[in-house]
């Protein structure tokens, strides 16, 4: 099944907008048929890099290839990607079913053919029975999954979202994410996926593509990302990292890989500066030398064995091996 | 609060139409105006042939003027919301089209008399390009110039809602349409068009009710040689003929309100007032 699918690769791609560079020459290969994502704080690139993909921005330099072919220059439509846009980009004047068979009307499909063809896409996303509602008519899961379905009537080789989960109330993301990651199985196509939420990434992800300042950190598999950063800024925006300088350079630790110890025992000293419980796990931060802070998240039944309080003075342990040194 | 409203719209808009529906039922002679309650002004405007003239006429300078003003507004308007990107060129050229409306609309009018006349620049232009042996006579003083100056005036009112729709539009459907593989064209036409109609008919609703009121337009441009039902009114109006001018201006207003809501019944408006 492998054979089929077509590999998408960023060969060094930048983006100039006059003299700001929004993506330097960053190069990629993605794993084909897999979900990967985009994570990065706003501003980073990772809008400026999908949509150079789906062909909405243009290349200022670079190629992208999809299976071996150069598509930098094509129209969005012959590229072989389809794009789910931030906000959905639904029609607000064509029913459900008119949205979605949108790109076979303008294939030149006759009407019952592309209403056809888009009743089985809403089926595959359990939207049948809305298919003569308008837009404004539906629910943002709703109207995220028409948008859904529109982009995939194509049947591209490569699907784009675009923060397609920040317009929908929490219990809901969550929930269409797990939909998103079925559907993406049952497919078999590829996925990219634009987010700055980590922990979105992390969940659906088979690879993470970190990018900050116009270039890409880190990539890899969520858990190689996560357990081993290699940079301080992939260690903080990832999140559950303390990032620490000691003798011999800097160094990341998960924050659930310190322990609180007696005063005077463990690696480092430290002066707790506050407490939060987050119910499984207390979160403790304390200050240690040198103006550092370091977080320690100690499952809850230990931390009220020995509660502290912001002020006490205690040791910081950590196994050694659970320390990653940082490049930059 | 929707009292002194209430009154102001009462005091300034439906009295004065009531006076003139009442208005409209009275006698008059050639000296004298009777108040009465009588049906011979109907009768009179209904059985004369130029009635039905005059408002066709109405019609045909409505609907022409309505063709041209949506031609050029909607490319005027697309050009603006659509091919300028900075905010501060989209405003200075805006401005630039509102230019013609920082004179008055006679100014504007009679300014193309001597650019049309018999020895205006149009003619000598063509003249000494060799394209016309003699002068045209058609330029001023017809129904070219009648629809040309409603042109000129009113095209802006079809320009500003529209742009205004246009502007509206989410950017990113543009998007993705060309995601669906839409060429430009097909963008306009499933997109922006459908999208731009309550624009459309707002535009629409001013000019028709803008060219079906008037008679000065009419009267300068086609030189007293073309009528409309704004100039029977004025001339009764002129002939102190208020009962027979009355008569004429309920049916005008009658019809225009007709026509507007015939055309509303196409669109949806709402959400754009």
């Amino acid at each position: 099944m492998n054979a089929t699918h077509k590999e998408l690769e960023l060969v060094s791609v930048t983006k100039r907008y006059g003299e700001t560079v929004a993506v330097n020459a960053i190069s990629h290969k993605f794993q084909p048929g897999g979900y990967a994502c985009l994570l990065g704080p706003s501003g980073c690139g990772k809008s400026s890099t999908l949509r150079m993909i789906a062909g909405h921005e243009i290349v200022s330099d670079g190629s992208i290839l999809l299976g071996g072919t150069d598509i930098s220059h094509l129209p969005p439509a012959k590229r072989g990607t389809a794009m789910m846009f931030q906000n959905y980009a639904l029609f607000p004047h064509l029913s459900v079913a008119e949205n979605v068979a949108f790109s076979l009307k303008m294939r030149g499909d006759d009407k019952q053919a592309r209403l056809k063809k888009a009743g089985e896409m809403l089926e595959l996303v359990d939207l049948s029975s809305l298919s003569d509602r308008l837009p404004d008519q539906l629910s943002g899961g709703q109207q995220q999954r028409v948008a859904l379905a529109r982009a995939l009537i194509t049947r591209p080789q490569v699907l784009l979202l675009d923060e397609p989960l920040s317009a929908l109330d929490p219990f809901l993301r969550i929930r269409m994410r797990g939909e998103l990651r079925k559907l993406q199985r049952e497919l078999g196509i590829s996925f990219v996926h634009v987010t700055h939420g980590q922990d979105e990434a992390l969940a659906l992800a088979d690879e993470i593509v970190v990018m900050n300042n116009a270039v890409i950190e880190q990539a890899g598999t969520a858990r190689e990302v996560f357990n081993a950063p290699t940079t301080a800024f992939v260690a903080q925006f990832i999140g559950g990292h303390n990032v620490i300088a000691l003798p011999d350079g800097h160094f990341a630790i998960r924050t659930d890989a310190v322990g609180i110890a007696q005063r005077d025992s463990g690696n480092l000293q430290g002066n707790i500066l506050a407490v939060e419980y987050q119910g499984a796990h207390v979160s403790v931060s304390a200050m240690i030398a040198g103006d550092q802070e370091i977080s320690a998240l100690v499952p809850e039944a230990d931390f009220f064995n020995n509660p502290l309080n912001p002020g006490d003075q205690v040791g910081l342990i950590w196994d050694d091996a659970n320390l990653h040194k940082l490049t930059a | 609060m929707a009292l002194p409203i209430m009154a102001v719209l009462m005091f300034f808009l439906v009295l004065p139409i009531l006076m003139i529906v009442a208005v409209s039922f009275w006698q008059a002679t050639e000296f004298s105006i009777i108040p009465a309650f009588d049906l011979e002004n109907y009768e009179f405007l209904f059985g004369s042939n130029v009635t039905y003239r005059v408002f066709f006429n109405t019609f045909k300078y409505a609907f022409i003027t309505w063709v041209f003003t949506l031609g050029i507004g909607f490319t005027v308007a697309y050009f603006l919301a659509f091919h300028v990107r900075s905010l501060t060129w989209q405003i200075v050229l805006f401005l630039l089209c509102t230019i013609p409306f920082w004179t008055s609309n006679i100014i504007r009018m009679i300014s193309w008399i001597p650019f049309l006349g018999r020895n205006g620049i149009a003619n000598s232009t063509l003249l000494s390009w060799g394209v016309i042996d003699e002068p045209l006579d058609w330029l001023l003083f017809s129904d070219f110039a009648v629809i040309l100056a409603f042109v000129h005036l009113y095209t802006l009112f079809m320009v500003v809602p529209i742009f205004n729709t246009m502007m509206r539009i989410d950017k990113s459907l543009i998007e993705a349409a060309r995601d669906a593989g839409a060429s430009g064209a097909q963008i306009l036409w499933n997109v922006i068009i459908p999208l731009t109609k309550p624009g459309i008919m707002i535009g629409t609703i001013f000019v028709v009710t803008l060219v079906m009121g008037d008679f000065i337009t009419v009267r300068f441009m086609s030189g007293s040689q073309s009528a409309n039902v704004g100039r029977l009114i004025s001339n009764d109006i002129a002939l102190l003929a208020y009962p027979s001018a009355s008569a004429t201006a309920v049916v005008l207003l009658l019809t225009v309100l007709l026509v507007i809501g015939i055309m509303l019944r196409f669109v949806d408006i709402r959400k754009e007032l």
